[in-house]
């Protein structure tokens, strides 16, 4: 069959603690997303009340999702940077395997 | 609306598209293998790819759909930003790696990459044929509305346009060219909405957006207790010709001395009957068209949108002058907005078909929070199931979208498909804050079109200069170029590589691998022409939340079970993508939206459901489960092999 990746790709030893990284910061924003869809189901007075600079709650959340995915998404890459360097040091020295 | 055609409009789209065309030629005599022409030999850079991300994510939808939702229903067309964006913590937390580690050219790849399964095969490569189809309607119809007003031609001649320009970029060079068409236009569009909202922030509102803009007028009027209408002044030029009742609206036809007829809304002020002049088009029994009551040429319909009350620090004033971002968004909040909004089905008016805009007030507070177009804040559980729906679709939508899953195979590492992700979430992210303040400026600044909510930013950027309309439009319409161009090579990356080269096992060279994804590419083009032109009319970013929810359906129980479940069985993900599919499409085409689309009352609709995904997505994770359970038996061995085949693939490694 003609599967398997169009880039060769080497052994990667913080896979497994990546995904185990992905997987709690996923629940962590999908909680705060629930929460932006339940108080517009269940207090839609609640989004018009103004709460920053004359700005109301639905705008302030809205953004709010925007900005956390952004710094989520760093700050996830960041650790996930620090695990490949530290567990993939030997692989890469000894073994020849590359992980990008 | 009516519109000329512009010349320096013209001159820029035509070249920024013969632009496009060159670097897809370019790219064509550098693409030889099938790894270039789907992958595009796994070698992008990742920061190009996070662009190329963007500049496929927004699409027509995002820029042209989502402004003018808002433009016409306020802050209910940014929760699709808010969701789009949501999307890609999905698709970066749980997709990106596993989809790069277990992958090569489609999504097909990927999750078979554990089974080898024919009905995996199929299904999922039928699956990316129908979301990729759903995906091209709204790209379609938005191209079609864009060069209404830019080069003056019918809607559908934009489809066809679109159609055959895209194929051929696509026919030519495939997923290299897409990847730079992406990034140029990605990068071009976020740096133009960022002139057009500085634009808005320095020019302020102004309660007379313009020395041409109309106001609508009002008439008192006497009503008796049979409900009929008389105008009180008898000095008003005009004589009630007719009166029609549609749900609790009235509206009221009035000639005046020269036989013109205009329609108006019929309201009660202060216990007072009014008549407010509405927007209509008729259409004759000969099959003209008149636009309030004169034929296109009189240029009689009109752009519409404004504020009618601007109170800013909590004072009343004309106009604002420059203004800051956040005392923009409180402004609007405490102003008072004229809407326009569309009666559900045309009025028969003897043998002519009369369409009407009625305007509407309503308080900015009401429309910078949820519940004018969704309405989540009425008793029915059944429109805030709708709006669940909606966001449990959008949420889960984007990584599922082929489209975008294959741009994961052009880079050449996880790390980089990861870092790719995050460019891709921070350039989008800002560009969706972005539509908020476009929106609400086209909402504003009297440039909307009642029968168009697509072209409310290039109408936006029309308010500051033709240059900068044209440029914008030229940009849009690239936009849809560069989606439909991504979409395309994903359909034919289904049919060539999953379909004919692993089902129905054609061995294809490399050669005749591309040549077969060409072909392919020609025919999905020629589809999605004849959709385009069949859905005009509905606002793209509605569209695409149905290319959402089928692909969220159909795909992405799949995707996450198989990366998260061990038990997960070859005939479990094809069940669960068959059941995701036709339970979607199912509620889709028996949804008021369609019933719209049919000609027939959306109120008969058999299912109230605007968005499948509030079913059809727990069904489809329900009968994967099951049907895995239940097929336990063909995973015997599959755990240990695929452990020994990893094992061995390291060692070599």
């Amino acid at each position: 069959m003609d599967h398997g990746p169009a880039a060769k790709l080497g052994k990667d030893n913080a896979s497994s603690i990546k995904s185990k990284l992905g997987v709690i910061l996923f629940f962590v924003y999908l909680i705060i997303y629930a929460g932006f869809v339940a108080i517009s189901i269940f207090s839609l007075n609640t989004m018009g009340k103004i709460i920053f600079a004359g700005v109301n709650l639905a705008v302030i959340y809205g953004f709010g999702l925007i900005f956390l995915a952004i710094i989520m998404g760093i700050t996830y890459n960041s650790i996930c940077t620090a695990y490949e360097n530290k567990l993939n040091k030997k692989l890469t020295q000894n073994e020849g395997g590359v992980v990008k | 609306m009516i519109y000329h055609s512009n010349l320096t409009a013209i001159m820029i789209f035509v070249l920024f598209v013969v632009f496009v065309i060159g670097l897809s030629k370019y790219f064509a005599s550098k693409t030889r293998s099938a790894e270039g022409y789907f992958a595009a030999g796994g070698q992008i850079n990742w920061g190009v790819n996070g662009i190329a991300f963007a500049g496929d994510y927004l699409s027509a939808a995002s820029f042209l759909g989502i402004c003018g939702m808002i433009a016409f229903d306020g802050y209910d067309g940014f929760l699709y930003s808010i969701g789009y964006l949501a999307g890609w913590v999905v698709a970066l937390f749980i997709v990106a790696e596993p989809m790069k580690r277990l992958g090569k050219y489609t999504f097909t790849d990927a999750l078979d990459s554990k089974f080898n399964s024919k009905s995996i095969q199929l299904t999922a490569a039928i699956s990316t044929l129908i979301v990729s189809a759903f995906y091209l309607i709204p790209q379609m119809v938005g191209a079609g509305d864009l060069v209404v007003p830019l080069l003056g031609l019918p809607h559908w001649v934009g489809v066809v346009m679109v159609g055959i320009i895209v194929t051929i970029i696509v026919a030519t060079a495939g997923m290299a060219s897409t990847t730079y068409v992406q990034f140029l236009k990605g990068g071009l569009l976020i740096i133009f909405s960022s002139v057009m909202v500085f634009l808005l922030l320095k020019n302020g509102l102004n309660s007379t957006p313009s020395k041409d803009f109309h106001k609508y007028t009002t008439l008192q009027a006497v009503m008796d207790n049979d409900g009929n209408v008389e105008l009180k002044d008898k000095k008003y030029p005009y004589k009630v010709n007719s009166l029609y009742k549609q749900g609790k609206n009235t509206f009221v036809s009035l000639a005046n001395e020269t036989g013109i007829v205009s329609w108006w809304h019929l309201v009660k002020k202060d216990g007072q009957a009014v008549l407010e002049e509405a927007q209509s088009k008729t259409i004759l029994e000969s099959g003209n068209v008149l636009y309030n009551g004169e034929p296109k040429e009189a240029g009689k319909f009109n752009a519409v949108g404004n504020l009618s009350k601007i109170v800013m620090d909590g004072k009343e004033v004309e106009k604002t002058g420059p203004i800051g971002p956040f005392q923009f968004l409180a402004t609007v909040n405490n102003s008072t907005v004229v809407t326009y909004k569309k009666i559900p089905q045309a009025i028969t008016d003897g043998l002519n078909k009369v369409m009407i805009w009625y305007p509407e007030e309503i308080s900015g507070a009401r429309l910078m929070k949820p519940g004018v177009k969704f309405k989540i804040g009425s008793d029915k559980w059944m429109d805030k199931l709708n709006f669940i729906s909606l966001m449990l679709a959008l949420f889960f939508g984007t990584a599922a979208l082929p489209h975008i899953l294959i741009r994961y195979y052009t880079v050449p590492s996880q790390k980089d498909a990861r870092k790719s992700t995050i460019v891709a979430i921070g350039a989008i992210g800002f560009f969706y804050i972005l539509t908020l303040f476009m929106g609400i400026g086209a909402m504003a600044y009297g440039v909307l079109d009642v029968e168009s909510s697509n072209m409310s930013a290039p109408l936006l950027a029309r308010y500051f200069g033709v240059a900068l309309f044209s440029i914008v439009s030229a940009i849009a319409f690239a936009t849809v170029l560069g989606t439909v161009s991504g979409l395309i090579v994903a359909a034919s990356g289904a049919v060539a590589h999953d379909l004919m080269n692993n089902y129905l096992n054609i061995k294809l060279t490399d050669k005749e691998k591309v040549k077969a994804g060409k072909i392919a590419a020609i025919a999905v083009g020629f589809i999605a022409i004849i959709l385009g032109i069949l859905f005009k009319g509905m606002n793209v970013s509605f569209l695409v939340g149905w290319a959402f929810a089928v692909a969220a359906s159909a795909n992405l129980p799949a995707i996450l079970m198989l990366l998260f479940w061990k038990k997960t069985t070859a005939k479990g993900i094809a069940a669960s993508i068959f059941v995701g599919i036709i339970t979607a499409i199912g509620i889709i085409l028996l949804s008021p939206s369609m019933w719209e689309k049919y000609g027939l009352n959306p109120a008969n609709a058999p299912s109230s459901l605007d968005n499948p995904g509030i079913i059809s997505i727990p069904l489809s994770f329900i009968t994967l489960v099951i049907v895995s359970l239940l097929t336990q038996k063909d995973n015997m061995g599959l755990n240990e092999d695929m452990e020994e085949k990893t094992s061995s693939e390291e060692a070599v490694a």
